[in-house]
């Protein structure tokens, strides 16, 4: 064990809290001993290349942190079975089998599709009377839409599966039971599905995952479910909550908005900015060294579990200039919201394609787009894993 | 024997580290977090074909270096 301080007791920020408070949590000390509010202690780690390393260096593996014993609850339960919780060469092998459906070529050629998508639902919000909730009306839709339909999963059955997403990706508030009892109803209707498209098959994923399955035997029946449930769950409430956080740091920033209606070429910068400097999610995965790993200036014993904190690496001074200003014409990709290491979210191309058709509809068609309430009245779900917004209340046209 | 060369387009590499993270010593990142072949032909290894079929932005090219023809990514 490490000699000297004693830990830090450390509570996730929640999205509006400043990140320079998180930036010096540790004193000067980048990688340091925390207690985390679920008693465990853990390391946490700051800065860019630090953070880097941690998701990158396979002497930090995603499978022991999830092994029984060590698994906390919450979406780490989930996490357990599924490719978020695997290291190679196990990860490897199934990442491989669903890699090429979301390269940025598939995600490119879904771009109209998205578009189409996009049109469609503000096309129903614009025909509603104000405000509109924009999470049922547009954030959540458009997200679930585009997966269900690469999945072949019937739209009907979304508001099904929001509930148990909602549960599954819960975090260490939430009652293990209350996850285990939704990540069974979950698996039961994948099964089910599963049962359905193997008499039937139809040119989706799942069909796709099926035949990996039955004619090559590359993933068991467990793993084909888990990987539909994991496509699913990792498609949705993060797409979702990305584009409500993004219109709030919008609305906070007319100017920037002022800029993306004049000329929208700079949309897709805007969206890279908007991963960088909003924060989606709480407390990152952990990790757990395989061996004594130096890092940050400490050494970190075998078996201890480590969790980079994103937020510190995405504003980090040394490689994002002025880091605490949203600017949407700041020239800089290299921000880790999606991971990096063989965990770099496999939605990613997929996710920015749906960003920018978001930002590019709701920017062009709804002018003057603004809350309907103060901002200190919206709430985000309880115990996510994720900022989740629970409604988005706008107004639109002339105030 | 067969060998293979490997290239990575550097316009498309978006530095994801998925290469590096798979086949470790096998590619490296520069200063700007794209990605090259710490060697540009090898014998077959099936860490670096697995390395070609998980990059998200499909920026690493796997070809048999007496045909030219590309190397199956098994997916």
């Amino acid at each position: 064990m490490t000699i000297g301080s004693s830990p830090v007791k450390f509570t996730p920020a929640l999205p509006g809290e400043p990140v320079r408070e998180i930036r010096t949590i540790g004193g000067d000390r980048p990688v340091f001993r925390a207690e985390l509010p679920d008693g465990r202690i853990v390391w946490l780690v700051s800065g860019y290349e630090n953070v880097r390393q941690v998701i990158i260096d396979q002497r930090f593996s995603r499978a022991m942190a999830v092994a029984p014993g060590q698994a906390q609850p919450g979406f780490e339960m989930f996490a357990a079975g599924s490719i978020n919780g695997m290291d190679p060469p196990e990860h490897t092998r199934l990442r491989k089998l669903v890699a090429s459906a979301f390269t940025a070529r598939r995600a490119e050629a879904l771009r109209p599709r998205v578009a189409s998508i996009v049109n469609g639902l503000i096309d129903a919000v614009l025909d509603r009377p104000q405000p509109v909730d924009l999470v049922a009306g547009f954030s959540l839709p458009l997200p679930a839409q585009v997966i269900c339909e690469m999945l072949g999963v019937p739209a009907a059955d979304t508001g099904q599966f929001h509930a148990w997403s909602d549960i599954v990706i819960g975090d260490w508030q939430r009652d293990s039971d209350e996850i285990m009892t939704a990540l069974a109803e979950l698996y039961g209707y994948f099964g089910r599905l599963i049962e359905v498209k193997r008499a039937q098959p139809a040119d989706d994923l799942i069909s796709a995952l099926i035949a990996a399955r039955d004619d090559t035997d590359r993933l068991s029946e467990q793993e084909l479910t888990v990987m539909s449930c994991t496509l699913l769950i990792g498609g949705h409430e993060t797409t979702a909550n990305q584009i409500n956080l993004s219109l709030l740091l919008l609305f906070d920033h007319p100017g920037q908005v002022a800029k993306l209606r004049t000329d929208p070429g700079l949309i897709p910068g805007a969206v890279e900015e908007m991963l960088r400097y909003g924060r989606l999610g709480g407390l990152a995965p952990a990790r757990v060294a395989t061996e004594d790993v130096a890092l940050g200036g400490v050494t970190i014993p075998a078996g201890e579990q480590v969790i980079p904190l994103f937020a510190t690496a995405n504003r980090d001074p040394s490689v994002f200039a002025d880091p605490d200003r949203f600017d949407v014409t700041r020239a800089a990709a290299s921000h880790l919201s999606f991971g990096a290491g063989v965990h770099h979210c496999l939605g990613a191309q997929l996710a920015r394609v749906e960003l920018q058709e978001a930002f590019r509809g709701l920017i062009g068609r709804l002018p003057g787009l603004r809350l309907a309430v103060p901002a200190s009245e919206l709430e985000f779900k309880p115990g996510m894993a994720i900022h989740s917004l629970r409604e988005l209340p706008v107004l639109w046209g002339e105030p | 024997m067969t060998r293979w060369k490997i290239s990575v387009d550097k316009n498309v590499c978006i530095g994801s580290a998925m290469c590096v993270a798979i086949a470790p010593g096998r590619f490296v990142l520069d200063e700007r977090e794209r990605s090259s072949p710490v060697e540009a032909e090898i014998g077959p290894d099936e860490v670096v074909r697995d390395a070609a079929a998980s990059c998200p932005t499909e920026a690493i090219s796997l070809v048999d270096a007496d045909t030219g023809q590309p190397v199956d990514l098994g997916q």
